[in-house]
C-alpha cells in the first residue's frame, strides 16, 4: 500500500460524521418531501437543499413547513424551523399530512434496530413495568415509520445496537418479515428503505425483507461490517463502495450547513 | 390487538358536555396571579396537559409554581414533553403519564434524575405517539369519544397503549381506535392575551388549539396583555377564544429558559447547567434549592439567571443578530419573519 492509495488519502480528508451527512443527503431528490429531526438528518436535508434538491420540501413534526434554515435548529420546534417558512402550523396538521401520504422520506434513529428494521427508542429490557433503562419513547417516530413512504435510519453501527430482536418495537420496520406490515394494517408501499451507518449503506432484500449491505464505505471491510452486527447481514452481489464525500459536498457542509460543527464535530460512534 | 395500558381520563363526551355547559361564556376579567391561578385551578390528582413543544413556548412560570405549591398525584400528558416534563419530575408532581415523548431533551441529552423518576416505578405509563396524542386531543375537541388512526399498528407501542383495533365499516380496513383525551387542566403560554382570555399565538401551534378546546379548565400565561380591540380589529389573531379560558396571567419571558418564537431564543447554557446538575441527587437538590425553592417567584428566577441583560442576549440570538452592545448601526438581523 502506497501513500497515494486513494482510500487512504480520502480517509484523511473527512471524518465519519461528514461522510454520514453527505451520503444521507444524496437520497433526497428535488421535489420530494422529507421530515427531519435535529442532528444528522437536518444537516443532510440542508446539504441536499443547497446542492441537489433546491425544491426539497422540509417538514418539521412540530409544525414548521418549508423553512429556509439559517442555522441548525436545536429543537424540532424551535424558531429556526420556521425561519422564512411557508407556514407555521400545528403538529396535528403535519400528522394529517403524513397520514394522507404526502411525506416521502423520514429519518429515524433508535437505541436498537433489528434485521427487519424495527426500531426501539422506548426501553432496554423486556419488562414494560420495570425497564432496565427508559428512553423517551416514540415521539413522532412510530407515526413516520408507519406512514411515511420511505424510512431512512442514520445510526452508528455496533453489535450492541444491531440486535436479532429489539427489546421493544417502538417503530415498525418490516415487523416479522414479508407481509407483516400489511397484516398489521399499515398502509401498503410504506416501510424501511435505507440504513446509513459509519461503516456502510444497507438496504433490504426485496423478498425476505432482511437487512442487506449494499455498499461499504471507503477503507471499510465486509468483515468489519459483519462484525459490527448482532445478526447475520445479507450482502448484495456485487457489493458497491460508497462514493466518498466530494469536494463540493464538504465545502458546503463545512461552510454553510454546519460552520459551528454542531453535528460534524461529533464522533460517528 | 388491544392495548394493555390504562386510560387516565374520562372518555364519555356527554359528561364533558355537561362540564362545558357549566362554563360561563361571559366576557369577564380573568386576570390573576401565577400563585392564585395554580392554587385555585389545579388540584392534587388532576390530569394536566402542557401547551407548547417541551422547550418551546412553555408556561415555565406556572410549571415552577406547581412544583413550589407541591402538587402531587397529577396525571400528565407526556406529549412532546422535554423541559416541562423535567420541571414537573423535579417536584415528583405526577404518578401517571400518557407517554409519547418523555424524559429526553431532544438533541441535548437525557437528564439522569428525570429518567430515574420514570424508572423507579413511581409513574404508571401508557404508551402513545405524538400523532396519537394530537389526534386524541382532536377527538376531544370534536366532542366525540374516539378517533380512528393508522399509526402504532403491529408494534409494542400499540401493545402498551390503551387503543383498540377496529374495522372500517366502509372499507373493512384495520384502524386503531384512540380514546378522546379530555384533560382536567391545560396550561398554555401565548404571545398576547386580553383580560377575558382571548389569545394570540405566533409560530407553530403544536396541538394547543385542540388542547384548549379539549380541557375542562384552561390557564393562560401571556408575554403581554393587550386590549380586546387587538382581536376585534383583526379576528385572524384569535388563536384561542375567551370562552375556553378560565384564568389569565401576564408573565414576560414566561417561556424562559425555553424558546419563545419571535421573542427570545432558548437559554442553552442554563438548560445545560440543569442537565449537568441532574448527574447526582446531591447536585440536583442543590440546584433546585437555589433556582426553584430558593426563589419566591418567577421574576426571582429570571434575576438569578441573568435578568434583563440575559433576556436581551436571548432576544439577539432569536433575531440572529450580533449582541446589541457590540452592534453598530445598520447591521441588524432580519429576524424570524
Amino acid at each position: 500500500m502506497t501513500t497515494d492509495d486513494p482510500f487512504l488519502t480520502r480517509k484523511a480528508e473527512y471524518n465519519g460524521m461528514e461522510l454520514l451527512v453527505c451520503v444521507a443527503s444524496r437520497y433526497l431528490e428535488d421535489g420530494a418531501s422529507v421530515s427531519v429531526g435535529t442532528g444528522v438528518p437536518v444537516a443532510a436535508a440542508m446539504l441536499a437543499q443547497k446542492l441537489y434538491a433546491p425544491n426539497l420540501l422540509i417538514i418539521f413534526e412540530a409544525g414548521g413547513i418549508a423553512p429556509l434554515l439559517p442555522t441548525m435548529p436545536i429543537s424540532v420546534g424551535d424558531s429556526r424551523t420556521i425561519y422564512k417558512a411557508i407556514q407555521a402550523t400545528s403538529m396535528t396538521e403535519v400528522m394529517d399530512t403524513l397520514a394522507r401520504g404526502l411525506v416521502d422520506y423520514c429519518f429515524l434513529g433508535g437505541a436498537q434496530i433489528d434485521l427487519y428494521g424495527n426500531l426501539n427508542s422506548t426501553q432496554v429490557g423486556t419488562d414494560y413495568r420495570k425497564p432496565k433503562v427508559r428512553f423517551p419513547g416514540s415521539g413522532g417516530a412510530n407515526d413516520f415509520g408507519s406512514l411515511a413512504w420511505r424510512t431512512m435510519v442514520v445510526t452508528p453501527q455496533s453489535a450492541r445496537r444491531f440486535v436479532p430482536k429489539v427489546d421493544f418495537i417502538t417503530t415498525p420496520g418490516y415487523l416479522d418479515g414479508p407481509g407483516s406490515r400489511e397484516r398489521a394494517g399499515l398502509p401498503p408501499g410504506t416501510g424501511p428503505y435505507k440504513v446509513i451507518t459509519n461503516l456502510a449503506v444497507l438496504g433490504y432484500h426485496p423478498e425476505s425483507k432482511r437487512m442487506m449491505v449494499e455498499s461499504i464505505h471507503p477503507g471499510v471491510t465486509t468483515d468489519e461490517v459483519r462484525a459490527n452486527s448482532g445478526f447475520e447481514l445479507l450482502v448484495k452481489e456485487p457489493l458497491g463502495i460508497t462514493d466518498p464525500p466530494s469536494e463540493d459536498e464538504l465545502r458546503v457542509l463545512r461552510e454553510e450547513v454546519d460552520p459551528l460543527k454542531l453535528v460534524i464535530g461529533r464522533e460517528a460512534k | 390487538m388491544e392495548g394493555k395500558g390504562r386510560i387516565f381520563t374520562e372518555v364519555d363526551p356527554d359528561l364533558l358536555r355537561e362540564c362545558f355547559r357549566s362554563k360561563s361564556k361571559k366576557l369577564t376579567n380573568k386576570v390573576t396571579s401565577v400563585e392564585e391561578a395554580v392554587r385555585v385551578h389545579l388540584h392534587d390528582g388532576d390530569y394536566l396537559a402542557v401547551g407548547g413543544f417541551g422547550g418551546v413556548r412553555i408556561p415555565t412560570a406556572l410549571l415552577h409554581e406547581i412544583v413550589r405549591q407541591g402538587r402531587k398525584g397529577l396525571g400528565f400528558a407526556g406529549h412532546t414533553a422535554t423541559h416541562d416534563c423535567e420541571i414537573l419530575a423535579a417536584g415528583k408532581c405526577f404518578d401517571r403519564c400518557d407517554a409519547a415523548y418523555i424524559i429526553g431533551l431532544e438533541a441535548r441529552g437525557i437528564p439522569k434524575m428525570t429518567r430515574k423518576y420514570f424508572e423507579s416505578g413511581a409513574v404508571e405509563c401508557t404508551e402513545w405517539t405524538n400523532a396519537a396524542l394530537s389526534w386524541r386531543l382532536r377527538a376531544a375537541a370534536m366532542g366525540i369519544s374516539f378517533i380512528p388512526a393508522r399509526s402504532m399498528l403491529g408494534t409494542d407501542t400499540e401493545l402498551h397503549s390503551a387503543a383498540k383495533e377496529i374495522a372500517c365499516p366502509f372499507t373493512g380496513k384495520k384502524y386503531l381506535a384512540l380514546p378522546a383525551l379530555f384533560p382536567d387542566v391545560a396550561i398554555i403560554h401565548v404571545h398576547e392575551a386580553d383580560i377575558n382570555g382571548n389569545c394570540h399565538i405566533r409560530g407553530i401551534l403544536v396541538s394547543d388549539q385542540d388542547l384548549a378546546r379539549a380541557s375542562k379548565t384552561v390557564i393562560i400565561s401571556a408575554e403581554r396583555l393587550v386590549p380586546i380591540d387587538f382581536f376585534r380589529q383583526d379576528q385572524e389573531k384569535t388563536t384561542i377564544p375567551y370562552y375556553l379560558v378560565d384564568a389569565v396571567v401576564e408573565v414576560p419571558y414566561g417561556s424562559y429558559p425555553g424558546n419563545m418564537p419571535y421573542e427570545y431564543y432558548s437559554d442553552e447554557e442554563h438548560l445545560q447547567e440543569w442537565l449537568t446538575a441532574e448527574e447526582s441527587p446531591e447536585t440536583y437538590q442543590a440546584f433546585l434549592d437555589k433556582y426553584l425553592f430558593g426563589t419566591r417567584d418567577f421574576s426571582g428566577y429570571l434575576e438569578l439567571c441573568g435578568g434583563t441583560h440575559r433576556m436581551r442576549q436571548l432576544r439577539d440570538l432569536e433575531y440572529l443578530r450580533k449582541p446589541a452592545l457590540e452592534r453598530s448601526e445598520g447591521t441588524e438581523g432580519e429576524g424570524t419573519d
